[in-house]
């Protein structure tokens, strides 16, 4: 049974312009001790993702489909079995450690509450024994237990979410966007200490970030996402390097492998801008901004087709390359083939 | 070679520190030029310095020593000359968002560079001025407000309005770092046409390095005040030679290297170690490779004589231990024996440049937390 699990998710936002839909039909697994990397644009439904699997996400969210944490459906358990889910199940690490701390509040204090309100016969002292122990795990100074957030940098505040996302022992994190606005050199410390973690403790891991580099450093497998849809899957080394989906592949360009002589004073990036959500392309929901795009593109819809071993991808060029040519051009017939803008670009 | 366009000499900014009886030196001696149609870029952690080395050569700080020049004319910090002076270099800041009035329009945002400087033709230079920064056809976008522009859009105004002035040099801090990933790559591309269509020099402060790689002429490593490396992006990839600079490229992702992870947050700018200023936190020393070439002592004793401003040519580097490696093919490089050439007068009155040469033991400082900048300006 895999730590998590999700089934056909869907999370569509009630807005006054009528609904918006985020996430569109998600499939994924991660097992124990399993890293898996979701990238993606602001906007295609990552961090939705993250928040829906805790359950975290405002009440004009509708979620439909199934998000099983060990076996169990979030969207259908009980409050007393959520609140027990989050932070020991599963926890999360959020973007932007600097504003997610009570800026008026000892850190150690911050860090101990999730151990207090799950282990209610904890005493002050087990308690504060547990904080430095958390404290030494993610390589902060004990000393600094009593510091408040602003007198700490931007790595150590870091540490301390981290710290906090371990408070219960979870078996599950979901990192999103750890290390952004972190320098280089602090950036390299948080990610090996997440996957030193993720070694020792056998937590499964979801990591999310648009830089790809990162994402294949760090993660066993990786998961791209566009306009709410994964778009590719897949090893995460391979889908750095040989990526199938022309979108994945954009994204891994968009951060150079440095020393790489196709990269040096040609920057690629990707002409267009991500789609509004609220207007998603028909047919495959990146033809427009799509450099091989065929007629069918704007037309057929896209799922993801075997590339490879272990690999998917939802781009027709993936079903073509399997069919040797490109033999079966159906076009679906519930959609008129007059929809949609011209794709070839 | 062509004559720099804009220069730091020896430029030190320091910061007194409000309620506390110290100060900051941010800036610590850095000398740095810029050719017309280069772009240097300018790489370091936060709080090395790199913006505010970047604020100093726009005008925005003064220097507290040194200076800096423009074509050849050291820049005035009177308003007017000031106002000329900014016409000519001009800033991008790093969150479009930020940067742009909510309730300005495109058209009123990259006029009022032209309206403050009473240029006229004020429509054709703001057409001229987006449409060069790929938002075409401009009229399309005169009246827009940045809430219906994408964030790659709104970068592109805030590009158009530097331009409108058509400036010599763009000062650009962390031009991308708020930016999509799919964007970015635009975004670097058009700084790179704007060098070669309109010869356009400039300034990129970024503390990534892939950025660096993918448009920067030349690159300059900072810390703690200082530029430690100088040289093209494919030497100082290729042979990183400063510790710094080799641990910042091991850590990037995909690097072939051995991460070398510095331990520790960023040294602090009041109490900038004696020595060479990278001393605590250096892998070469930590690792005895320092005192096997039998630097270690120079290392933690001794400081480094400051950069001179390269030019394009080969990679200078502050460090002890490089300038005792043989490979370094750079035998003058950052030693101080011949004299920065294109440094600062030497009554500029900074202790360390060219000190080291004479060999003069008390320079030596036995205490790691007392900084030179304490030593150079008694209160």
């Amino acid at each position: 049974m895999p730590l998590l699990e999700l089934r056909e998710l869907t999370v569509t936002y009630k807005t006054e312009g009528g609904p918006v839909p985020a996430v569109r039909g998600v499939n994924l697994n991660v097992d124990t001790g399993q890293t898996l990397g979701l990238a993606g644009e602001s906007g295609c439904g990552k961090s939705t993702i993250a928040a829906s699997v805790l359950r975290l996400l405002p009440t004009s969210a509708k979620v439909t489909g199934q998000i099983l944490v060990n076996g169990e459906d979030v969207l259908t358990m009980s409050w007393g079995k959520l609140r027990a889910v989050r932070w020991a199940g599963a926890s999360i690490i959020f973007q932007g450690a600097m504003h997610s701390l009570n800026p008026v509040q000892r850190i150690s204090k911050q860090i101990a509450e999730p151990i207090l309100l799950h282990s209610p016969d904890t005493t002050p002292t087990q308690a504060s024994k547990r904080v430095d122990e958390l404290l030494r795990q993610v390589g902060l100074p004990v000393s600094r237990a009593d510091s408040y957030p602003h007198e700490l940098s931007g790595g150590q505040k870091q540490r301390v979410m981290i710290a906090m996302a371990l408070a219960c022992r979870p078996n599950l994190i979901i990192a999103d966007e750890p290390t952004t606005a972190l320098d280089v050199m602090i950036q390299a410390q948080v990610l090996n200490l997440i996957s030193a973690l993720v070694r020792d403790h056998g937590i499964g891991l979801i990591m999310i970030s648009h830089d790809l580099s990162v994402l294949a450093d760090t993660c066993e497998r990786l998961a791209v996402m566009y306009a709410g849809k994964i778009v590719e899957e897949g090893p995460a080394h391979q889908v750095f390097t040989d990526a199938k989906h022309p979108y994945a592949e954009a994204l891994a360009w968009a951060f150079p492998v440095i020393g790489d002589p196709r990269t040096r004073l040609s920057p690629r990036g990707l002409p267009g801008d991500p789609p509004d959500p609220a207007q998603i392309p028909s047919g495959c929901s990146f033809h427009p901004r799509c450099a091989v795009a065929e007629d069918q593109c704007s037309i057929r819809d896209m799922e993801l087709w075997p590339a490879g071993e272990r690999r998917l991808a939802a781009c027709v060029r993936v079903l073509e390359a399997a069919e040797g040519e490109s033999v079966t051009l159906i076009v679906p017939n519930e959609k008129s083939p007059a929809t949609g803008e011209a794709a070839v670009g | 070679m062509t004559e720099p366009i804009l220069i730091a000499d020896d430029v030190r900014v320091v910061f007194s520190l409000r309620g506390r009886h110290a100060t900051a030196t941010a800036v610590d001696g850095v000398n740095l030029d810029i050719a017309p149609g280069e772009i240097v870029a300018l790489v370091g952690e936060s709080g090395c310095g790199k913006t505010t080395l970047a604020r100093t050569m726009l005008g925005l700080e003064r220097p507290t020593s040194g200076q800096v020049r423009f074509a050849g004319q050291p820049i005035s910090h009177r308003t007017a000359a000031l106002r000329d002076y900014r016409r000519q270099v001009q800033l991008v800041l790093q969150d479009p968002t930020g940067s742009l009035n909510p309730r300005h329009t495109v058209y009123e945002a990259v006029a009022e560079g032209v309206r403050i400087h009473r240029l006229s033709g004020e429509r054709e230079r703001v057409a001229d001025a987006l449409s060069r920064c790929g938002l075409r056809p401009p009229e399309r976008f005169f009246e827009r407000y940045p809430h219906e522009l994408s964030g790659g859009q709104r970068q592109r105004v805030v590009i158009a309005g530097a331009l409108v002035l058509e400036p010599k040099v763009l000062v650009a801090d962390e031009p991308v770092a708020s930016l999509d990933a799919s964007v970015r790559g635009e975004i670097l591309s058009l700084l790179l046409r704007l060098r070669d269509e309109l010869g356009l020099a400039a300034l990129v402060v970024t503390h990534d390095l892939g950025l660096a790689w993918n448009i920067a002429d030349r690159l300059a490593v900072m810390y703690l005040g200082r530029i430690v490396e100088v040289g093209t992006p494919e030497q100082v990839f290729a042979d990183p030679r400063h510790p710094y600079t080799k641990a910042l490229m091991s850590v990037l992702p995909e690097s072939p290297i051995e991460p070398i992870v510095l331990s520790g947050e960023p040294p602090d700018a009041t109490r900038i170690p004696g020595g060479c200023r990278f001393h605590p936190r250096c892998p070469e020393l930590a690792s005895g490779a320092a005192a096997a070439a039998g630097v270690a002592e120079r290392c933690t004793g001794e400081r480094l004589p400051v950069l001179p401003a390269a030019g394009t040519g080969p990679t200078l580097v502050s460090c002890h231990l490089a300038a005792m490696l043989p490979d370094s093919g750079l035998p003058d490089s950052g030693r101080p024996d011949s004299g920065p050439p294109d440094s600062g007068p030497p009554e500029s009155g900074r202790p360390d440049s060219g000190l080291s040469d004479l060999g003069i033991s008390d320079l030596r400082i036995s205490d790691p937390g007392l900084s030179d900048s304490g030593l150079a300006e008694p209160r």
